[in-house]
């Protein structure tokens, strides 16, 4: 048995800070950044005799979720207490739902290329997706004795959303993640920064042989702080699970922690290490029926979804399905482009130029898409100029950055520079003449069947233009005027004998 | 005058507007000096400090009280009689320290109690037993042992103790005073440390009936901050006092007078049912067939409970902290110095029963025995307006004499467990006394949120016995 004869079996525990203004069992602020235990009071420090009372705004956020996911929402709701002892958890318990969540059974489709380049859709059971209270942050670093405690993370109220073991392979996971993520951010339920954590991973990863229907025992990864993290986590775990196995030895039930710099997880604790969290009713907060008048009106609120922007976008522009979900995967990106195409320009260009040029620039200077100095109606009038001819793709890739170092428009750098392509036919001529007159040695090449020498000639006749040349253009008088003299030669050549 | 002490807490009230608050103020810090160390009713009282709002001039303005060592109080040490919270200080005030303010009381005292409520006798205190003021060598009751004996030698006029499972009315009965144990989620229970939490209800220790009603006026109410305090609206409890009981149906529940009921107190119970008869009152027998169990049930869910509410006493954030070499050592050296026995007993039987493998069989069964109770209470207020027995199976017992036996000690609960299980309210008024002069207690269970009723109940048997003018030789 080799590698390549396992499958990969993945479930992912997504944990999604819910951007709440307030804490989600008390008025604490959730600001991110704040002055260590700025954001805190007798409720989250979890002082004797302190209650928690129910954020309503997280449970909206909570359910609109539900709802995006496909998920039945619960009719009745209630806490459970997880018990366990850690110096960042106040109570000694974190308030959380235990076997009612309020969401369960729902799915969410991915988009993801397969190996063989072709485009997949596949739908990904989601388990539940519950609330729960977040606990504080420990501080060893730079500390001589003993640890710092910031408390101002400990009661954000967290979604944690989980899916079925539906993931075939890191590819999946990544692409399953992106989807979550873009959701999310459509809902304007989190802003799902994973730098702050407002977004944070585990991995459930089992392999079986392929064809057996049963699972093998799993490892679940913690300390993925990257969807490439993740990904890379997963590629590691697998191949080890398999060297273990091959090896004749049995994967062993634990948790690991992915190490990004070595590139490779570590055992943290085994199966009998595991905590009994002694799960039992939350007593503080009494049981209630979420009415389904309140889940209609939540489901009104519901935007349009990536998913369905994308099929938008096929439809409406004639983009290709890759396009559309790399386009769809960030709200404001799709928005930047939605924005560029009221312009009435090619749709098919303004994809490309915003998902090649305009991103790496972006990328390269780390600036977001909705602060891009370039906006979309500026891009517009760069690929307006590429449409109809005035200048060329390859001068267009230096106006961009012109324009975004300036600000100045595509139509006024063209200008300034005298960058407008040269159509006029005559001066085209004039100096492919010249080319043809200058390198009679290349001339003879393409006349002994070289075609690639006319390349040469090309290169020769933009110089001469200083670019502008409509490349079209003098590839085509280019070879009227070699055809002509090849015509001319062949004429005379026979007289000769 | 150097007598206000003696008043009830009407009459003090009256004595505040008249005479102002400083003389009666006095009066009681002086009395409270002077017999505090031989109770040791309080843990803390200050001859100079009041938590108190300045110009506050409500229904209370003036009168001094004192509450259990487990309610908070902002910037004041609050211990639950525990050496875990020794040096606690809530920088908030309870809810119903806060309406106690507003309304112009004077709080002056913390009551002792036992640790962390957890007890029936104010032994478990870890700074020393309370003592009965009726008998020294005998216990006050528990929990709330230190507000029953504190209001019945005269050290307050009123004090709120927490009842879980009898804590308010067993020492009002052992103390003979009157004790309210209000509907579960009539009183905010927010500031109060917790021990059961679905059990845990603040309730007033009084002189008098009438003052119970004075009290709850200002306590009761929903409040914002506990998810649990019910949105039900609030009456004037003192209205409905001198209504008579004529045509009430009074049911006295035949579990409740069984084997281990001293013949003392069945024959004062019973007396008392003469007494609402002769009233006008209908006494029936009625039955609350699964009541042998609340005790057990009692003791599995509160106690799982109490496990989890104490788990956050780890030496990291408040009281009392034993540095060890790391952080399981500090988790151990701090929760085996800071807890007492009896907390440190309840601790576990609560992690065991929520254990994986046991939660079926005691925590999950035991709330399905919970919800029998109730449905016991439910049918049976369907045929009666109110349920009397005892409050307690035997009157005050000798210091030491259970300490050393669990079982005995959590079974001196048996009739008052029930209507915390069933959130039903309660009260325990002085019925009568024993040949060796020890007080002993009548309980009254109501529907939910009816307290009115159980107060105008207690208030005829009150007037009609009149024990309140009966005070211990101090």
């Amino acid at each position: 048995m080799t590698i390549s004869e396992f499958e990969t079996v993945i479930g992912l525990e997504v944990h999604c800070q819910l951007d709440t203004h307030s804490k989600l069992f008390c008025s604490c602020p959730t600001t991110f950044g704040a002055e260590a235990n700025r954001n805190t009071c007798p409720v989250c420090l979890g002082w004797p005799g302190s209650l928690p009372v129910l954020n309503e705004q997280a449970l909206r956020f909570a359910v609109k979720t539900g709802l995006a996911l496909n998920c039945e929402i619960a009719e009745r709701l209630k806490f459970d207490r997880k018990n366990y002892f850690y110096p960042d958890l106040p109570k000694a318990y974190q308030i959380s739902q235990y076997d009612m969540p309020v969401n369960k059974n729902g799915f969410l489709m991915i988009e993801f290329r397969r190996p063989d380049g072709s485009f997949e859709e596949k739908r990904i059971g989601i388990t539940r997706a519950h609330l729960e209270e977040d606990a504080g942050k420990l501080l060893h670093d730079g500390i001589k004795d003993g640890t710092l405690a910031d408390y101002n993370r400990a009661g954000i109220p967290l979604l944690e959303i989980v899916s079925e073991p539906d993931l075939r392979s890191p590819e999946e996971a990544y692409a399953y993640l992106s989807a979550l993520k873009a959701v999310l951010e459509y809902l304007e339920v989190s802003d799902c920064n994973m730098e702050e954590g407002s977004l944070r991973c585990d991995a459930n990863v089992s392999i079986r042989p392929r064809g057996q229907e049963k699972f093998g025992t799993r490892t679940e990864i913690k300390n993925l702080n990257s969807f490439k993290a993740v990904q890379k986590a997963i590629e590691y775990e697998v191949k080890r699970q398999a060297q273990v196995v091959l090896a004749g030895e049995r994967i062993v039930q634990e948790t690991r922690l992915w190490n990004d710099d070595k590139g490779q997880t570590f055992v943290m604790r085994s199966k009998e290490e595991a905590h009994d969290y002694r799960y039992f009713p939350e007593p503080d907060l009494v049981p209630f029926t979420l009415s389904r008048q309140t889940v209609e009106e939540i489901c009104q609120t519901l935007p349009e979804l990536p998913a369905a922007r994308a099929k938008r976008l096929i439809q409406d522009f004639g983009l290709s399905p890759y396009d559309a979900v790399v386009l769809v995967q960030e709200k404001k990106l799709a928005a930047y482009f939605e924005t560029c195409v009221k312009e009435k320009i090619s749709a098919k260009l303004a994809s490309n130029w915003i998902q090649s040029e305009l991103l790496a620039l972006l990328n390269l200077k780390k600036i977001p898409i909705e602060e891009s100095p370039v906006g979309p109606a500026a891009l517009a009038g760069l690929v307006r100029l590429i449409e109809n001819n005035t200048i060329s793709g390859k001068i267009a890739k230096d106006v961009l950055p012109e324009m975004f170092e300036t600000g100045k428009s595509a139509e006024a750098i063209v200008k300034e520079k005298g960058l407008v392509q040269l159509t006029d036919t005559k001066l085209i001529e004039k100096a492919v003449l010249k080319a043809i007159a200058a390198n009679p040695k290349v001339v003879e090449d393409f006349k002994a069947g070289k075609q690639q020498a006319i390349g040469f000639l090309v290169g020769q006749v933009m110089k001469e233009t200083k670019g502008k040349a409509n490349p079209q253009l003098v590839n085509e008088i280019l070879k009227k005027k070699l055809e002509v003299r090849c015509w001319k030669k062949k004429r005379s050549t026979p007289s000769k004998h | 005058m150097s007598g206000y002490f003696s008043l009830s807490l009407k009459e003090a009230l009256k004595a505040a507007k008249e005479d102002g608050a400083t003389p009666v103020l006095t009066s009681v810090r002086e009395r409270t000096a002077a017999l505090n160390p031989k109770l040791n009713a309080f843990l803390r009282f200050d001859a100079q400090r009041s938590a108190c709002e300045e110009g506050a001039r409500g229904g209370l303005f003036g009168v001094p009280l004192a509450v259990k060592d487990n309610i908070c109080i902002d910037g004041w040490e609050t211990t639950c009689a525990s050496k875990i919270l020794q040096g606690h200080v809530p920088p908030y005030d309870a809810t119903v320290v806060e309406k106690i303010k507003k309304a112009g009381g004077v709080i002056f005292a913390q009551a002792n109690m036992d640790e962390f409520a957890f007890g029936s006798s104010s032994e478990t205190s870890a700074y020393g037993p309370v003592r009965n003021p009726w008998d020294l060598e005998r216990v006050p009751g528990g929990s709330s042992g230190g507000s029953a004996a504190a209001v019945a030698g005269d050290l307050a006029f009123a004090a709120l103790g927490s009842d879980t499972g009898g804590s308010v009315r067993q020492p009002a009965a052992f103390c003979g005073v009157v004790g309210l144990k209000p509907t579960y989620g009539c009183v905010s229970r927010y500031g109060l440390i917790a021990f059961g939490s679905s059990f845990d209800q603040i309730g007033p220790i009084t002189k008098t009936v009438e003052d119970a009603a004075i009290l709850m006026n200002v306590l009761a109410g929903h409040d914002p901050k506990d998810s649990t305090s019910a949105k039900v609206p609030v009456p004037d409890y003192t209205k409905s006092l001198k209504r008579d009981v004529r045509g009430l149906k009074i049911g006295l529940p035949e579990e409740f007078f069984i084997e281990g009921l001293d013949p003392e107190i069945e024959k004062s119970v019973r007396a008392a049912a003469d007494i609402y008869k002769k009233l006008g009152a209908e006494i029936r027998t009625v039955s609350l067939p699964h009541t042998q169990y609340s005790v057990a049930v009692y003791y599995i869910v509160a106690v799982a409970e109490a496990s989890s509410n104490l788990g956050r006493y780890d030496g990291v954030r408040f009281g009392r902290r034993v540095p060890g070499g790391d952080l399981r050592d500090l988790y151990f050296q701090t929760r085996s110095e800071g807890f007492g026995a009896e907390a440190k007993r309840r601790i576990l039987l609560g992690t065991f029963v929520l254990s994986a493998g046991y939660y079926d069989a005691y925590y999950r069964q035991g709330q399905k025995v919970r919800t029998l109770i109730r449905a016991d209470f439910q049918k049976a207020f369907n045929e009666v307006d109110l349920i009397l027995g005892p409050t307690t199976p035997t009157a005050a017992f000798k210091i030491g004499e259970k300490l050393t036996d669990p079982l005995a000690m959590y079974l001196s609960d048996i009739f008052t467990i029930p209507a915390n299980l069933a959130g039903v309210p309660a009260i325990s008024v002085p019925c009568g006394f024993t040949a060796g002069n020890l007080p002993i207690g009548l309980q009254l269970m109501g529907r939910p949120f009816e307290e009115s009723a159980l107060l105008q109940a207690a208030y005829a048997l009150e007037q009609e016995l009149q024990i309140y003018k009966k005070k211990p030789r101090l």
